[in-house]
């Protein structure tokens, strides 16, 4: 007996490794249906599915986007302290002495800003392929609800690096909410835990950024897809004026 | 049920097909018909491995070759001229520019999202066929109200960066009812619903106004050629 077959047959393994890879049908359902991560999915795909043109796997890039975001993203907190000016000295430590910390923001940075595009570009793939219609209204909403959590996450992240960039931005930002009819000034007072862009602020947006948003964000990713398959699994193209037509006498 | 699932073949004369949903309390729904299907293991989880390994290769390259932005530090004295917001919020930063700060901050952006919350319970979404493909006379007629009126206003505003996409958009809707155009071009767009441009005369303003905000933009919020004055 070989190493290799010893070591796949022995009882640790197997516990591991249910299924292992044997291509048998029987196995690539189970290999599915028996794993938390991977149940996601039902065993079975609508091969149509599976072109580019149904999804553009665009949800999967939100999706695997929001990953990178949360692994780098942890990673800088090891080096970040919510507080002025210790943030932006941060910045510099990241940038001069963490090993590797510019390549740590910078891979966060632009997954942030790729995140903010490529789920705007879902919504409008979703759109163009009707995949909205039931029933998968509930769905839409809850993906306007990402939507608003996504921009909302990036938002409260350009101010933790407390450069003038950061200041600036979020400082145009609060002052828009402040003109907000009747509640305006109270509401750019609880986002700002002040009358001004200051520590309180940072503290908040940090907790925003970190905790509360970032959770929110994975509680409404599980509902959504938890819809998409209670809806029938992904609708894909199959919705477009396009298509539908030719069924049409 | 299960058991039923896993052993369905996707023979149509051996296995039954569901065409209807009935459950009590709730109207018939007709099943969709679900297609071909394969395992997703693998077929799916491949091509879902290849996404997120193509995904960290490419931000790691992007991540090695530039440096996110990092200025001095926040000095609330010391106010950058011009001040912008990041880049998404820039098209709302360019109606403040027209617009008070209640209309461009407030009412547009709630506007924009309510509008896309109640996207799948508007009667117009609901519809599959072209604009031109049922009696459009009257529904051009009351478009061309909107547009008018929409045009109208923001003229009044001088907020031509919102009526150049408006009369872009308004233009390729109306090209199928002038019998100058192509017959192609024609049956192309006419197909095309209501809905469809609505929403897409929605992405032109979008796109429009955040790009004007990113590039031709400058200090004073005054109108600058990126290629002479560079990005700000
Ligand atoms: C963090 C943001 C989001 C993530 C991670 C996400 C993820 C996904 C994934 C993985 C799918 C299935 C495959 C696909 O269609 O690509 C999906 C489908 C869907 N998403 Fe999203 N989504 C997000 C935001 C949105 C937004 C903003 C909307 C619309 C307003 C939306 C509406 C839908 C709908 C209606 C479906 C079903 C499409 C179909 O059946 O063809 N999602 N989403």
């Amino acid at each position: 007996m070989s190493m290799l077959q010893r070591l796949t047959e022995s009882r640790v393994w197997r516990a591991l490794v249910r299924q292992g890879v044997s291509a048998t049908n029987r196995n690539r359902i189970l290999l599915v249906m028996d794993n938390v991560f991977l149940h996601l999915h039902s065993a079975k795909t609508r091969s149509r599915n599976l072109e580019l043109s149904s999804t553009y796997f665009l949800g999967a890039i939100s999706l695997v986007l929001f990953g990178i975001l949360t692994l780098s993203g942890l990673l800088l907190m090891l080096y970040y302290h919510p507080s002025v000016p210790q943030a932006y000295h941060d910045m510099k430590e990241l940038q001069f002495v963490v090993s590797n910390g510019l390549f740590l923001r910078n891979i966060h940075r632009w997954s942030a800003h790729a995140m903010v595009f490529i789920v705007f570009l879902h919504l409008l793939r979703v759109f163009y392929h009707k995949a909205y219609l039931p029933p998968r209204e509930f769905n839409w909403v809850v993906g306007v609800i990402l939507l608003l959590l996504t921009l909302g996450l990036s938002y409260t992240g350009y101010l933790l690096p407390w450069d003038q960039l950061a200041f600036w931005a979020v400082a145009v930002g609060t002052n828009m909410a402040e003109a907000t009819p009747l509640i305006g000034p109270k509401l750019r007072y609880l986002l700002l835990g002040g009358n001004a862009v200051g520590e309180n602020a940072l503290l908040r947006f940090y907790v925003l950024h970190c905790a509360l948003l970032p959770l929110a964000l994975a509680m409404g990713v599980a509902v959504h897809l938890w819809r998409v398959r209670k809806d029938g699994g992904v609708q894909g193209s199959s919705g477009r004026y396009g298509s539908r037509r030719q069924v049409k006498p | 049920m299960k058991g039923y699932e896993l052993q369905k073949d996707n023979n149509p004369k051996t296995t039954p097909k569901r065409v209807a949903l009935i459950v009590r309390g709730q109207s018939a729904r007709r099943v969709e018909d679900r297609g071909e299907t394969v395992p997703t293991a693998p077929n799916l989880l491949l091509r879902e491995i290849v996404i997120i390994q193509a995904c960290i290769i490419l931000l790691a390259v992007m991540a090695l070759l530039f440096d996110a932005p990092l200025e001095g530090i926040a000095d609330p004295r010391h106010t950058p001229n011009p001040a912008k917001a990041a880049w998404y919020f820039l098209g709302l930063q360019e109606l403040l520019h027209y617009f008070p700060p209640v209309v461009a901050g407030v009412l547009l952006p709630g506007l924009a999202v309510l509008g896309l919350a109640v996207v799948p319970f508007v009667r117009v979404n609901w519809e599959t066929v072209g604009f031109y493909e049922q009696r459009w006379r009257g529904r051009l007629l009351w478009v061309s109200l909107a547009v008018a009126l929409t045009c109208g206003v923001m003229a009044l505003y001088l907020a031509w960066p919102v009526i150049v996409p408006t009369l872009v958009v308004y233009g390729l809707l109306v090209l199928p009812a002038i019998p100058a155009v192509p017959e192609r071009l024609r049956a192309r767009l006419g197909r095309v619903p209501l809905a469809d441009w609505i929403m897409t005369w929605f992405v032109a303003e979008t796109v429009f106004l955040t790009l004007i905000g990113i590039l031709f933009r400058g200090p004073g919020w005054s109108w600058i050629w990126p290629w002479r004055a560079g990005l700000y």
